[in-house]
């Protein structure tokens, strides 16, 4: 088996290459020469790079596994002695597996594109096939050269260092980078339709903007998930006890989010108004350069941050790609932009195009904001000299504002009608949410919550909850009178007759479950750290631990360190919390794995701070983290609600759209 | 297409591009210390490994910063379960051999270990020329802001941290801030 999967990856790299500079040149022809078949040639190119980059992968999987240490990449993260489980997800684990990963995900969306619409008339699909190409081509020129995975290794070491330490200690290491790459790859879907409908001469009309939403919806589901997900295993791994860090790689992941979150509820207006052409281009590009810059940030070392990737020479190579990709983002946005004028215009500013008007200027602030505290000690440096970092602090107090307003319009949005609104039509929709804003700004009192930030952010969440969930109640109430459906029927009849429409609201909803984890755990946190004897307790909150014993283990790849303490209620045990240390050969610290109680309404959560070699002692930090699940939570129900808005809607849709009584205007008043 | 205007706003690119590149050159890892040129946390902290007699401290003596006024220190810290330390273990050894006799202390701390399993791990590589201390609850490593084994701290006779190497020692290095020490402590006209 030795080198036969090195010889297999390489392989098919350089022909995956050939293919890719293929498809480059034959489509764009082919389209201008009226070939046909050269652009069908372009199309096999797809296929042929999503086969060969397939192969590649497999061909590394199996290096992993079988320890073929001739492989460059084996070499750097694998060992014998890393449980197989861990070998395998190592494949995105350091830089150049990551980037061969991230290839195989846009080779794979890029099927997706050329697949489903084939049969569309018109050059927009050759085009765009041709920017997923040119965005493969950068990926596919790393590949061969400085980020070469399958680089020949003599002579062949017997064992490996094994992955870092930090990416082979918890189950999310095999769940959050794939959903980033899903989510940030995928937003290559909707540039690259930008891009096809600018050449194509398409972008003047708005069905461009249809065909891009279901991908813009799909890779925002993801990249929420990845977003929680990264939290989650910060919270679970890194024994801190909290779960975002305004990190530069948190930064770059969230910063497409916001402008995706934006481009979702300004397409809208683009396809009910036909408003906000140029705007949503920008969205769009926008985002794809985000992502970009975001994989730049991470992979080039530029910035410091604890999850930064080992560099070399790569950090030219995505200069050069920054450099080609943002001449073509400022060209394609600012070349057509006279090209597509607004035919639509706001009628009111009291409407629901206002309100997506307002969002977006608020969640576009938020990128700006969250992008010069990422960029500002990079702008200090070159400018003044000097170190500086951006902390939590600066971030907290700028989004908390933009935060704030977002939760509100969350609320005001979906209850306004299109177009204009009559004061009695504010009046009736704008004024029962205040009873949920009292309700748990009560709530937030009464459980303790003193911070004024905290309380009015229960207080906008209670406001905007109640509006969505009354806009899904008004619509199934109405339903069950018209259809004469049960009151279990009626709310998901309704939901499936229009799943975009409630797939939003559903989505909503888990924001405000998140909203409400992180205003909660981040005001009433409490935290407390004491060195024990064993049989010597700590009280935290009410909570009661006691430590039963250190312990010690040698597994194969790591020691482990150990505390048993028992979760008391009273007298009684309740539970028993193991927080751990791991030392590992290839690390000079070591890695913790905090232990979490996790309860409906927070978490008990211990972390083993130090200990006495001979057992005597240990030191734990507890923390006590109120509504931590619920950000869990809430990003499931975030997800979910993406699924409801893709998910393809069955043949009778058309019909039940018509059938939906919800919204008093709707398309009917458009014409 | 305007290209016009295209051209306009992709010259936005070479700002962008320009700071990029110039971010590209520096390193954002080397964080500034901010112990240097502050005194030196004390420690008053057990032997658990002689070292050899001339350089080092026999078992259960306890060695005090205080008392090593007038004298360079070089305060290393390890662990036997660190990998990097095990590259700087003997030019370290070695050098403190070269200053035998100068007001020169060097002095190993254990990190996160048992004082069993760093003797094991010194006779495991022949021996270490001077004494290390055990360091229980890592109260002197907190102190110092330990970021994590190898670290080395150079305490000037005046008690001020004068400098830190984090990671492997190297021993040329090592020498010459030890040289630099002493020659400005002569030429302030202490010992």
């Amino acid at each position: 088996m030795s080198g036969l999967a090195g010889l297999v990856g390489r392989g098919a790299l350089l022909v995956s290459l050939a293919f890719v500079v293929t498809g480059i040149i034959a489509m764009p022809a082919g389209i201008r020469r009226g070939r046909r078949d050269w652009v069908a040639l372009g199309y096999g190119a797809v296929f042929a790079n999503f086969l060969l980059m397939t192969a590649a992968a497999l061909a590394m999987i199996t290096a992993l596994v079988t320890h073929d240490f001739s492989v460059s990449y084996v070499a750097q993260v694998g060992s014998r002695e890393t449980p197989l489980f861990y070998t395998i997800i190592s494949l995105w684990g350091a830089l150049e597996g990551s980037i061969l990963f991230w290839a195989w995900v846009l080779s794979l969306y890029a099927i997706f594109v050329v697949w489903l619409n084939r049969d569309r008339p018109g050059n927009l699909v050759p085009y765009a096939a041709t920017a997923l190409l040119g965005i493969a081509l950068f990926f596919a020129i790393l590949l061969v050269g400085p980020a070469n995975p399958f680089k020949v290794v003599w002579p062949v070491p017997p064992n490996g260092p094994g992955p870092n330490p930090l990416l082979q200690n918890h189950i999310l290491m095999a769940v959050h980078p794939p959903l980033l790459y899903l989510g940030y790859v995928g937003m290559s879907v909707p540039f690259a339709f930008a891009v096809g409908a600018v050449l194509s001469g398409e972008a003047e009309s708005d069905d461009w903007i249809r065909l891009t939403r279901i991908w813009t919806v799909a890779s925002w589901g993801f990249l929420s998930a990845a977003i929680i997900a990264g939290m989650w295993w910060s919270y679970d791994v890194l024994g801190w006890g909290g779960y975002w860090a305004w990190d530069p790689v948190e930064n770059a992941s969230f910063l497409p989010w916001l402008t995706a979150t934006a481009f979702l509820h300004s397409a809208m207006v683009q396809e009910r108004r036909s408003m906000l052409r140029v705007w949503n281009l920008n969205l769009v590009v926008g985002t794809f350069v985000l992502t970009i810059l975001g994989t730049f940030l991470t992979r080039s070392g530029i910035i410091s941050s604890v999850h930064a990737f080992t560099t070399g020479t790569i950090g030219y190579y995505f200069l050069t790609f920054i450099a080609i990709v943002l001449v073509a983002a400022f060209t394609l946005v600012a070349g057509s932009s006279d090209r597509l004028r607004t035919t639509g215009r706001l009628d009111s500013a009291v409407s629901r195009e206002t309100v997506f008007l307002l969002n977006n200027l608020f969640l576009t602030a938020f990128m700006l904001t969250v992008l010069v505290g990422t960029l500002f000690p990079l702008v200090a440096e070159a400018v003044r000299g000097v170190k500086v970092s951006v902390g939590g602090p600066f971030f907290n107090r700028m989004s908390l504002p933009l935060i704030a307003a977002l939760l509100f319009l969350m609320g005001v949005g979906p209850a306004l009608p299109w177009k204009s609104a009559t004061r009695a039509e504010l009046r009736a929709k704008l004024l029962p949410p205040a009873a949920g804003a009292v309700l748990l700004a009560v709530v937030a009192l009464v459980i303790g919550l003193r911070d004024v930030f905290g309380v009015l952010i229960f207080a906008l969440v209670g406001y905007a909850a109640t509006a969505n969930v009354r806009e899904i109640w008004l619509g199934a109430r109405a339903r069950r009178v018209a259809h004469n459906e049960s009151w279990l029927a009626a709310p998901l009849r309704l939901i499936a007759g229009n799943r975009r429409r409630y797939g939003g609201y559903i989505a909503h909803l888990g924001v405000f479950f998140v909203a409400l984890g992180i205003a909660a755990s981040a005001t009433m946190r409490t935290e407390r750290e004491a060195t024990l004897r064993p049989g010597e307790t700590l009280t935290l909150s009410g909570h009661t631990v006691r430590l039963d014993r250190l312990w010690a283990r040698e597994e194969r790849q790591r020691s482990v360190v150990g505390a048993t303490l028992t979760l008391l209620d009273g007298n009684r045990p309740r539970g028993s919390l193991e927080p751990r240390m791991n030392f590992y050969p290839t690390s000079q610290e070591p890695v913790p794995t905090p232990d979490v109680q996790s309860g409906p309404f927070g978490d008990l959560y211990l972390n083993l701070m130090a200990f006495r070699p001979d057992g005597s002692t240990a030191t734990i930090r507890a923390i006590h983290e109120p509504l931590v699940p619920w950000i869990w939570f809430g990003g499931g129900v975030v997800v979910l609600g993406a699924l409801v808005g893709i998910w393809p809607a069955a043949r009778r849709r058309r019909a039940v759209v018509v059938a939906v009584p919800a919204a008093p205007r709707l398309e009917g008043h458009a014409a | 297409m305007n290209w016009r205007r295209a051209a306009i706003a992709a010259s936005l690119t070479i700002p962008v591009v320009a700071l990029f590149a110039y971010g590209l050159t520096r390193d954002p890892r080397e964080i500034p210390s901010p112990l240097p040129g502050n005194p030196a946390p004390p420690f008053a902290l057990t032997v658990f490994a002689p070292g050899e007699p001339s350089l080092g401290r026999p078992i259960g003596d306890t060695i005090r910063l205080a008392d090593l006024r007038g004298r360079v220190v070089v305060l290393n810290f390890w662990a036997s379960w660190c990998l990097a330390c095990r590259d700087e273990h003997a030019g370290l050894s070695e050098v403190a051999r070269l200053y035998a006799g100068k007001p020169v202390t060097f002095v190993g701390s254990l990190y996160q270990d048992t004082p069993e399993a760093g003797t094991a791990w010194i006779a495991e590589l022949g021996g270490q020329s001077y004494a290390s201390v055990q360091d229980p609850d890592t109260r002197t490593a907190i102190d110092y802001g330990l970021y994590g084994v190898p670290e080395t701290f150079f305490v000037s006779p005046d008690g001020q941290i004068a400098r830190k190497i984090t990671g492997p020692a190297e021993p040329a290095v090592v020498r010459h801030v030890i040289d630099s020490l002493l020659a400005s402590a002569s030429a302030a006209g202490t010992p």
